[in-house]
């Protein structure tokens, strides 16, 4: 497909503002740039097209099913985005005076008190813009409590190896050493593992309950007090919250910090990476220590961004919750949790769980099995299942599983969706049985076959020529 | 209550049926009983669709839109063309996740290579990514890709926005790296200051161009210090002025960041917004978060992927360059689609009245006699005023549903006046404020 600046034409243009009408003003040669930058020049019709032909190849949680693990790829409704587009909304400047942003106020605290409610946690923060973001500004909690505190030899903080990547990354952002402790068989924390790494340079723990396989850690209500009687605190990673809302709360697991993704658990849209929100809550005696914005609120405070955070992200989460409401909550969560389960149960039959029993709202397939008998991996198979129209798994991921395949499909899917993608994985697997190099060779029906990222990452070309 | 899901209770039962359990509670079964809820939670009861759209709409309406916005101060009212309202409303760019499958993705991650191209056209830098969260995270992730074991100082221009300097401290805060300020005189980076600040640990120094009292630094004098004591430099940009100023990448800093918000994003009570971020080819592998690159199919057909991904924190966990993951993709498409409309003439006429109407008002104002401008150095869409009578006038100007600049210290203002202002309506603020002079 042409680049927009392949379809640029000298002249074309869409008159956009009225001549100016007062004196123009000359910025002086020595503040100025040399030339124009060479941006497209396109009609309007042009430009509709473009993107037309763009959002063409683009698939969205609308296109169908999208069970990609760890990203709650839910259904984003229609609602939230109406509200969110509002002009009393949009056209709100942060920094207008108090009285004028009355309704701005209330929903940051609506959607906080709500969020207290989920998560079990009393103070709340929409600063952070994403999930890592949010993991930043917990693990900044964590540590301005112990520098509070004057306790300098905690410099450690645990990750099981099965954490997202983010986890250890943000770790080493707040300037902890980052200690792995490897899994259990099961999949879950091996509490010796974990006695073993805890001690007196403990900072804290990072951990996703239910955890990157797809289970709740029985052991949790011993985990949290193993890591606080070192003098640790727990931090949860809210990337799986979606399939406990309303059955059980992080604050009640004893974490004493969390984030939320409002862009997967409040099924704000991820708009192909982003702009997400990763609203952190903690127990009250963390909330001294949460982020402000130094122009809005003054203040010494630690920030991570400016002003209040993805403000409309916010609004679209809350619209959500108020439609849910404390029946539709627990009700979303607990068919998350069934529409796994009843996926896996028609899946296992093609291919192998990594763990074999009932999952929390995802679960991960380990196919290195089939990959031993027929040479086509999890990679491959992801690919042929672009052929049958379904977005593929989360790919080699937990790092703890070899070809793994992680399988989320959210309450927002039906039971015919979810036997005709058992179906499909069948017929993957039995194309590769039949015809490995169809499989090595997919995708082939997109509209690109398999990029090659080795030339990528090898002669990068990260821009246009123009 | 409202609801997404495709099923009914009897289908849901069912299907709990066919997973051989009998009961929700036991798909919980490894919650323990003292933590599982069995009372619902205290939430309000669900709504429908009608009456969630009352409720929030009154929500809405308890803020106040003013009919001109003459605050600026990290966030900017320009003219957002209507196209570029509705493209980034279109489902499939909407609801997509990051593009991990190329395959089924090369919509989005054309979107974003235009997006880099045109970021490092508007900086004059040679690599761009495809963005962070917002232009204060993007000046404190620019000052950690600067930092080495040698040189761990970070110096920050107090003439900078506020947030953006409680970012980059909080950002050195996390690593235990030293951020020192240096002063601000007459409204700009103290020059000799800056010089006796530049130590050998010094990894970099930040300034923003325009700066937040609307003037323009004296770039080259930053830079070139800076440089001489092998520091680096990440320069903080306004985009639209990038339509006019000089660029990063002609002034020769070493890291462009910005807030991308005027490039068609609305106000929204701070967000979303769009961090920006270029360098140079050599510091391109310390770019932090996701950068597009070109390659091609097994067909030689052109396609795009997430590049350089040895970097980033799903490989290199601990050790990677930022725990970056989810960026600000649809505001990146947004802005890229922004600069698409307006190209390169509108880009530019847009800057050119945001400074003609800025030194329009400044003018009139001071022609009042009662208003005074502090600074005399050239700035662009934003300025700084004196008088005595500043909550009076701020006053006066909220009635008339005008929302005045940002009130600084005792009685000062920051004003900022884009290309959405006519002349008419600047007239009428200086007669309102001649009013209240009198």
């Amino acid at each position: 497909m042409k680049l927009v600046f392949e379809k640029s034409m000298p002249g074309h243009a869409s008159v956009i503002l009225p001549p100016l009408d007062v004196e123009k003003k000359a910025l002086p040669e020595n503040l100025s740039r040399g030339r124009l930058p060479r941006l497209p020049e396109l009609s309007e019709t042009e430009v509709s097209r473009h993107y037309t032909e763009l959002v063409h190849e683009v698939y969205g949680v609308n296109s169908g099913f999208y069970p990609l693990g760890s990203c709650t790829m839910k259904y984003n409704p229609r609602i939230d985005e109406e509200i969110a587009a509002l002009p009393s909304f949009t056209g709100i400047h942060p920094l207008a005076p108090q009285e004028a942003t009355e309704g701005c106020r209330k929903v940051l605290e609506e959607a906080a008190d709500l969020l207290e409610e989920i998560s079990g946690m009393d103070a709340m923060t929409f600063q952070p813009a994403a999930g890592a973001h949010g993991e930043f500004t917990g693990v900044l909690l964590i540590k301005q409590y112990h520098d509070a505190r004057g306790d300098e030899k905690r410099r450690k903080i645990i990750v099981p190896d099965s954490a997202h990547g983010t986890n250890p990354a943000t770790a080493a952002m707040c300037g902890y050493e980052v200690v792995n402790i490897a899994s259990a068989p099961d999949g879950c924390v091996d509490l010796d593992a974990l006695k073993a790494a805890l001690g007196e340079d403990t900072a804290g723990l990072m951990l996703t309950n239910p955890n990157t396989v797809g289970l709740f850690d029985p052991n949790i209500l011993e985990i949290t007090r193993l890591v606080h009687e070192a003098g640790g605190l727990c931090y949860y990673d809210g990337a799986n919250l979606n399939a406990i809302m309303g059955h059980v709360r992080p604050g009640d697991m004893g974490f004493d910090c969390v984030h939320m993704n409002l862009h997967k658990t409040f099924a704000t849209p991820h708009g192909g990476g982003g702009p997400g929100a990763g609203a952190v809550g903690c127990k009250a005696f963390l909330a001294p220590y949460l982020p402000k914005s130094a122009l809005m609120d003054g203040g010494e405070g630690i920030q991570v961004r400016g002003f209040a955070g993805n403000f409309l992200v916010v609004l679209k989460a809350l619209t959500y919750i108020l439609t849910l409401g404390k029946e539709g909550i627990p009700q979303a969560s607990e068919t998350a949790v069934l529409n796994a389960n009843y996926l896996m149960k028609g899946v296992k039959e093609v291919f192998t769980p990594a763990f074999d029993r009932i999952c929390m709202h995802e679960f991960v397939l380990d196919l290195s099995d089939y990959k031993k008998a027929t040479g086509v991996s999890a990679l491959d198979v992801a690919k042929r299942l672009i052929d049958y129209g379904i977005h593929p798994p989360t790919m080699y991921f937990p790092l703890i599983v070899h070809e793994a395949l992680m399988l989320e499909p959210t309450e927002t899917e039906s039971r015919e969706t979810l036997d005709q993608v058992a179906e499909i994985f069948r017929k993957v697997k039995e194309d590769g049985i039949r015809e490995p190099e169809l499989l090595h060779t997919a995708p082939h029906n997109a509209t690109i076959g398999r990029p090659d990222e080795v030339a990528a990452a090898r002669n990068p070309i990260l821009k246009a020529e123009l | 209550m409202g609801h997404y899901l495709p099923s009914t209770e009897k289908e849901r039962a069912e299907m709990l049926k066919a997973i051989g359990l009998n009961s929700v509670r036991e798909l919980y079964r490894d919650v323990p009983d003292c933590v599982y809820r069995e009372q619902p939670l205290n939430l309000p009861e669900g709504k429908s669709e009608m009456e969630i759209s009352a409720c929030l709409k009154q929500l809405g309406e308890m803020n106040k839109q003013y009919r001109l916005i003459l605050c600026g101060a990290g966030a900017y009212d320009h003219y957002i063309p209507s196209i570029v309202k509705y493209i980034p409303a279109k489902e499939e760019f909407l609801t997509a996740y990051t593009p991990y499958q190329a395959e089924i993705s090369q919509g989005i991650l054309q979107s974003i290579f235009e997006y880099q191209t045109m970021i490092c056209e508007l900086t004059g830098m040679d690599v761009s990514n495809a963005s962070v969260y917002d232009g204060a995270t993007a000046a404190a992730e620019g000052c950690t890709m600067c930092r080495s074991k040698k040189r761990s100082v970070t110096l920050v221009s107090a003439a900078a926005h506020p947030d953006v300097i409680a970012t980059i401290r909080t950002y050195c805060y996390g690593v235990n790296a030293e951020m020192k300020l240096v002063p601000a005189k007459d409204g700009a980076t103290d020059l000799n200051a800056l010089k006796e600040m530049l130590t050998q640990d010094v990894a970099s120094v930040y300034f923003a161009q325009p700066n937040f009292f609307g003037l323009f630094e004296d770039a080259e004098g930053i830079i070139a210090a800076a440089h001489d004591a092998g520091a680096m430099v990440v320069m903080g940009c306004n985009p639209i002025a990038l339509g006019l100023m000089k660029t990063p990448g002609e002034l020769g800093a070493d890291v462009a960041v910005g807030e991308g918000q005027p490039l068609g994003m609305p106000l929204s009570y701070g967000g979303p917004y769009l961090g920006f971020m270029a360098t140079t080819k050599k510091n391109m592998r310390s770019l932090p978060g996701r950068i597009v690159g070109e390659t091609k199919d097994a067909a030689g057909n052109r396609a795009f992927v997430l590049s350089l991904q040895a970097r980033e924190q799903h490989i290199r966990r601990e050790k990677a360059s930022s725990n970056i993951c989810s960026n600000e993709a649809l505001c990146a498409l947004t802005a890229g689609l922004y600069l698409t409309v307006m190209g390169p003439n509108g880009l530019q006429e847009t800057a050119q009245q945001c400074l003609s109407k800025a030194h329009y008002l400044a003018e009139e104002l001071e022609k009042t006699g009662g208003v005074k401008l502090p600074y005399t150095g050239e700035f662009f869409h934003e300025f700084v005023t004196v008088q005595p009578q500043r909550d009076e006038i701020l006053k006066k100007l909220e009635e008339a549903g005008i929302l005045g600049g940002l009130p600084l210290g005792e009685d000062r203002i920051l004003w900022c006046v884009t290309e959405k202002a006519s002349k008419k309506e600047l007239d009428e603020v200086v007669r309102l404020v001649k009013e209240v002079l009198a």
